[in-house]
């Protein structure tokens, strides 16, 4: 780093610092969006679609509007600016424009004295609605042609062949984010014709200019507010009841506050893709790979929110971290009359991931030579091209390390015993130990860091030093994930000063710092505070003639020279930073070309025992080797690793939102949409693989979404190998491992 | 929305007498999840909180007030079994065996036991009392012949061996509805009975299956696949979002013999 502090700050870079909102949140005093109030205000309440598609013939607001406490009810033709909302293609109505196209599809919003009376409200609504045939099917859409983006790879010689090939379909069902938080939101107006909005975001910047766009509002006159949100992983990207609240405050006059409940959420919030996937390997007699074909087909259901970036992520990790000359892939996203389908952790690459690890451990079956094996003799290593993009990797990529390191971890030796709650089945009582089967199963996970593209990707910051420390401004959103701690800790390194705080500044006080996704804002957000950080220090020692800089002040030859309220009288001290990653381009008609800033690895172990009769599998043990570059806070970074693999891990073997046949969902609830709890989740050892990147600050790379991506094909293969099942769908089921083909 | 709060078994009943549709309150783990959900609007709610009568249990008697928490201490191991597989703690220390009765979902833990304990279930009123085996009161899918004057005070339960066996079948360790429940009480000397839930629309007993397991003090391995593959005849399972009838017949056979495997250990 360009800046020493001489002294050794408390609190820096790679300690397990104490996050500033740990102990309010355990506590129970960390305000959440939905503790928020105003006074005065009112409660909102939506009516949704209860079927998957149809026609609205007739649309009656006056009964509700005339109940008593009812003060506004709002329809499509209530929204006064550009209808329409999304991300990269604004086709998703702000509500339901006449034609029903997802199963609840929100259709009217009430505001009312209390949420009782704004529900009871909602549902006095009469929906009349001729029901439509929907389409389920992403065959079927193909058909149609309703895409919303194709991406193809065209690399190499379509003619190739190799010694071996293996052939295999898989699918995928749908996943929820299922944040603990449920969406919530107040607006408040500001007696001007504008307002305050505070509401679940991962990036209040993009909010603010879609919202701007459907409320009609100039810029100046809408200003969102960064406030305490219970997870995201994806699901606060889109936009989902900000509109609504925000048109609500405005035309009553009154602060309005909204809470979803669960189902409202599992209504509202995007998942992810539901995948359908042809795959053919073709290798060598030495197991190295000759040629990849691939063809992918993600459900973007109703809109297309974040749809057109995931897509180009399944298509460009669609081989994962291995080398390959001559890769075919035909990857699209349709639009379906399922739920809108969007960012969730991965972002695309867990599908393509679950297909392609699949494929290879059936080539290594197919060769004969060990899985392990046969992924080292493949991995894409620093100067090697990606199979598909055929970009060269420039930044360090420890693909071979991740995977030695994970099977060098012991395995698990002892066996369930008969406890009940270490056999599968668990409080059931079904299985006794002599029924129970164990296996392991590897994957190898690849996912791009930052923005890809092309993608003007910046992140501001600003760093102040104050009277007795430093203030860290920021529009970069803490989801849970710890950001706060990550900036505090970069700031302190930076600075030498141990005092800093974050403010999350409004939109209205500090530029984007782009999105908290894409496993991207250590990197971003951090790279900017680590640069504002390094300019305000070299002010502050340039300003005061001195060596050093601590909470006390400027050192000059070991001797205070001036305290930081000095400092802070005569500067002020404030240095502002516009921070960008290496540029990307986006891809040419073959898919070619630098698309992504930089990658990381990770490779998994999972440990299963199985009761094949009855289907039912415990997850013994996982582990895990990932590519981090540096880093920044141990134990932040180890609780990202474990609920990453937690997620991943249910979407393998429980969590999937069912379809009926009409589209409609048939579990939006915590009953039947299953999550892992504390006894499905087993122990997790990881090694952090430490080979620091050229651009993140003190070489940290993004690490919060590879622990779920390959986490997922090795518990499926882990099922694999202690059943024989050939198990091409996720998630794995009880009745596909009892009945399915060998 | 009216709420009233007896304080004694017989105002409880003269409170159910005087109301149109009294919705009684338990613990709440089912009725305030229906609320929450907005598929149910009770207008007059009498809880059942301060009526200690309820929560008298002995070999015999189990009160509808007893919580599954109470129950997890069970001597009869089937029913502490089934009990520890209700729920999560905070949900067992509130969810009584009177609201399972109530519900009656055809997913109820409590019944397989009930069932195969040919247990009755004691209904009282301002009117009388009513005493009725499970298979009279159980009709169908979260239905049972309880009028609304009338209150679960509670299940009789006749003398029944020490060979009992639960198992349950969920895609997780713990806290899931189940796929397949099941409940197997023996006598060493041959007698068998086996109950089996969510593969019906009410719990339900395998007697071809009994038939097979009864006949002798010692069963073979033949007799044990007989007795799997009668439980699986016998079961009516569905097809739904959490399994299909498939997947429920074969682990219904599946579940029951391993039950009964350790009745007879
Ligand atoms: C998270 C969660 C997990 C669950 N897991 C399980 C599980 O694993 N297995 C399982 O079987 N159930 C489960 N349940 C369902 C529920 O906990 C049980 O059915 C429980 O036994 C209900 O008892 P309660 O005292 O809470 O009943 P309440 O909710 O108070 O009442 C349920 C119904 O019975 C009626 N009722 C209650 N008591 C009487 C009475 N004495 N006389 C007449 N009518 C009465 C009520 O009016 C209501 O209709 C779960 C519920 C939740 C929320």
């Amino acid at each position: 780093m360009s800046v020493e502090t001489r002294h050794r700050i408390r609190g820096g870079v790679g300690e397990s610092v104490t996050r500033p909102d740990g102990v309010p949140k355990v506590c129970g005093a960390f305000q959440y969006l939905d503790d928020l109030r105003a006074d005065g205000m009112l409660w909102a309440a939506t009516r949704r679609a209860t079927v998957a598609r149809g026609r609205i013939v007739a649309l009656d607001v006056g009964t509700a509007s005339a109940m008593p406490g009812v003060h506004d009810v709002i329809t499509f033709a209530d929204v006064p600016g550009r209808p329409y909302q999304g991300q990269i293609v604004p086709d998703q109505p702000v509500l339901c424009d006449g034609e029903i196209r997802h199963w609840g599809e929100a259709i009217a919003v009430v505001a009312a004295d209390d949420p009782e009376t704004a529900r009871l409200a909602a549902e006095a609504i009469t929906v009349d609605v001729e029901e439509l045939e929907p389409v389920v099917d992403v065959e079927r859409a193909l058909e149609l042609g309703d895409v919303f983006r194709h991406f193809p790879v065209r690399r190499g010689d379509p003619e190739a062949r190799g010694d071996v090939v293996v052939e295999g379909f898989y699918e995928m069902g749908t996943q929820d984010q299922a944040p603990l938080g449920t969406e919530a939101g107040l607006a408040v107006p500001d007696g001007h014709g504008g307002v305050d909005l505070w509401g679940p975001s991962q990036w209040t910047h993009v909010d603010h200019e879609q919202l701007v766009a459907c409320l009609g509002l100039r810029p100046e006159e809408l200003r969102v507010h960064i406030s305490g949100l219970g997870g995201a992983f994806g699901a606060r990207e889109d936009l989902t009841l900000q509109t609504h609240i925000a048109l609500l405050a405005l035309r009553t006059g009154r602060p309005v506050k909204q809470h979803y409940d669960r189902a409202d959420s599992f209504a509202a919030h995007v998942k992810r893709h539901a995948a359908r996937m042809w795959y053919r390997h073709e290798a060598d007699r030495d197991g190295r790979l000759v040629k990849v074909e691939a063809r992918m087909i993600l459900d973007g259901g109703a809109y297309q929110m974040t749809s057109q970036a995931v897509i180009a992520n399944a298509a460009t990790f669609a081989v994962g971290p291995y080398r390959c000359p001559n890769t075919f892939v035909d990857a699209y996203v349709v639009r379906t009359n399922h739920p809108p389908a969007g960012a969730m952790r991965g972002f695309g690459t867990n599908q393509a991931c679950f297909a392609a690890e699949s494929q290879m451990d059936r080539l290594a079956a197919e060769l004969g030579i060990d899985p392990l094996e046969l992924r080292l003799r493949n991995a894409l290593e620093p100067g090697d091209a990606l199979a598909t993009t055929g970009q060269v990797v420039t930044e360090p990529l420890p693909t071979s390390e991740v995977i030695r390191s994970v099977a060098a971890l012991p395995l698990p030796d002892d066996e369930p015993g008969d406890d009940p709650l270490r056999l599968p089945g668990g409080t059931g009582l079904t299985t006794p130990p002599d029924r129970v089967v164990r296996g392991v199963g590897y994957a190898v996970g690849i996912k791009n860091l930052a923005f890809s593209e092309g993608f003007d990707d910046y992140a501001e910051a600003r760093v102040t030093l104050t009277a007795d420390g430093a203030e860290v401004h920021t529009a970069a959103i803490e989801v849970g994930q710890g950001m706060v701690t990550v900036l505090i800790q970069i700031a302190r390194s930076a600075l030498g000063i141990e005092n800093v705080e974050v403010v999350f500044d409004d939109t209205s006080k500090i530029g984007s710092a782009g999105s908290s996704s894409a496993s991207r804002q250590t990197q971003m957000a951090g790279g900017a505070v680590l640069r504002a950080a390094e300019a305000a220090r070299s002010a502050a020692l340039a300003l005061a003639g001195g060596d050093d800089l601590d909470d006390l002040g400027v050192w000059r030859d070991g001797e205070l020279v001036m305290t930081l309220a000095e400092l802070a009288e005569r500067g002020p001290i404030s240095e502002w930073v516009r921070f960008r990653h290496p540029e990307t381009e986006e891809p040419d008609e073959n898919g070619q070309g630098r698309l992504h800033v930089d990658f990381s690895v990770a490779a998994h172990r999972a440990v299963v025992d199985v009761d094949p009769e009855l289907g039912l599998v415990r997850v013994v043990q996982i582990d895990i080797a990932q590519d981090v570059g540096r880093v920044i806070n141990p134990v932040q970074l180890r609780g990202q690793i474990e609920g990453g693999i937690a997620q991943g891990m249910g979407w393998a073997i429980m969590e999937e939102l069912v379809f009926r046949d009409d589209g409609t969902v048939a579990n939006p609830t915590f009953t039947d949409y299953l999550l892992p709890t504390i006894l499905d989740m087993p122990p997790v050892e990881a090694v952090l693989v430490e080979q620091p990147g050229t651009w993140g600050p003190f070489g940290a790379k993004g690490m919060a979404e590879l622990p779920t991506v390959s986490v997922t094909p090795a518990v499926v293969a882990a099922i694999r190998d202690a059943t024989g099942k050939a198990l091409r769908r996720v998630p794995v089921r009880p009745e596909d491992i009892v009945f399915g083909d060998g | 929305m009216e709420y009233v709060r007896p304080k004694a078994l017989g105002e409880a009943l003269d409170a159910l007498a005087a109301f149109d549709d009294p919705t009684p309150l338990a613990g709440g783990t089912d009725l305030m999840v229906e609320v929450n959900l907005n598929h149910r609007r009770p207008d007059v709610v009498v809880s059942l909180r301060s009526l200690d009568e309820l929560r008298r249990w002995d070999d015999t008697w189990i009160g509808a007030g007893v919580t599954f928490a109470r129950l997890e201490g069970a001597d009869d191991p089937a029913l502490a079994q089934l009990a520890r597989t209700v729920g999560s703690p905070q949900i067992r220390a509130a969810a009584t065996l009177g609201g399972n009765l109530g519900t009656a979902s055809p997913a109820a833990d409590s019944l397989p036991f009930l069932a195969a304990a040919d247990a009755h279930v004691v209904l009282k009123s301002t009117a009388g009392e009513r005493r009725l085996r499970w298979d009279e009161f159980f009709v169908g899918p979260k239905q049972t012949v309880r009028r609304p004057d009338e209150l679960i005070v509670g299940v009789e339960l006749p003398s029944r061996p020490e060979r009992q066996a639960f198992a349950k079948v969920g895609v997780r360790q713990a806290m899931v509805i189940s796929m397949v429940s099941c409940c197997v009480l023996r006598d060493p000397s041959g007698p068998t009975r086996v109950a089996l839930g969510s593969v019906g629309p009410t719990v339900l007993r395998a007697t071809d299956a009994e038939e097979v397991a009864s006949q002798a003090a010692r069963l073979t391995d033949t007799d044990l696949d007989e007795f799997q593959r009668r439980v699986s005849a016998e079961v009516r399972p569905i097809t739904d979002h959490r399994s299909t009838a498939e997947y429920r017949r074969h682990a219904a056979g599946v579940v029951a013999r391993r039950a009964l495997e350790r009745c007879l250990r």
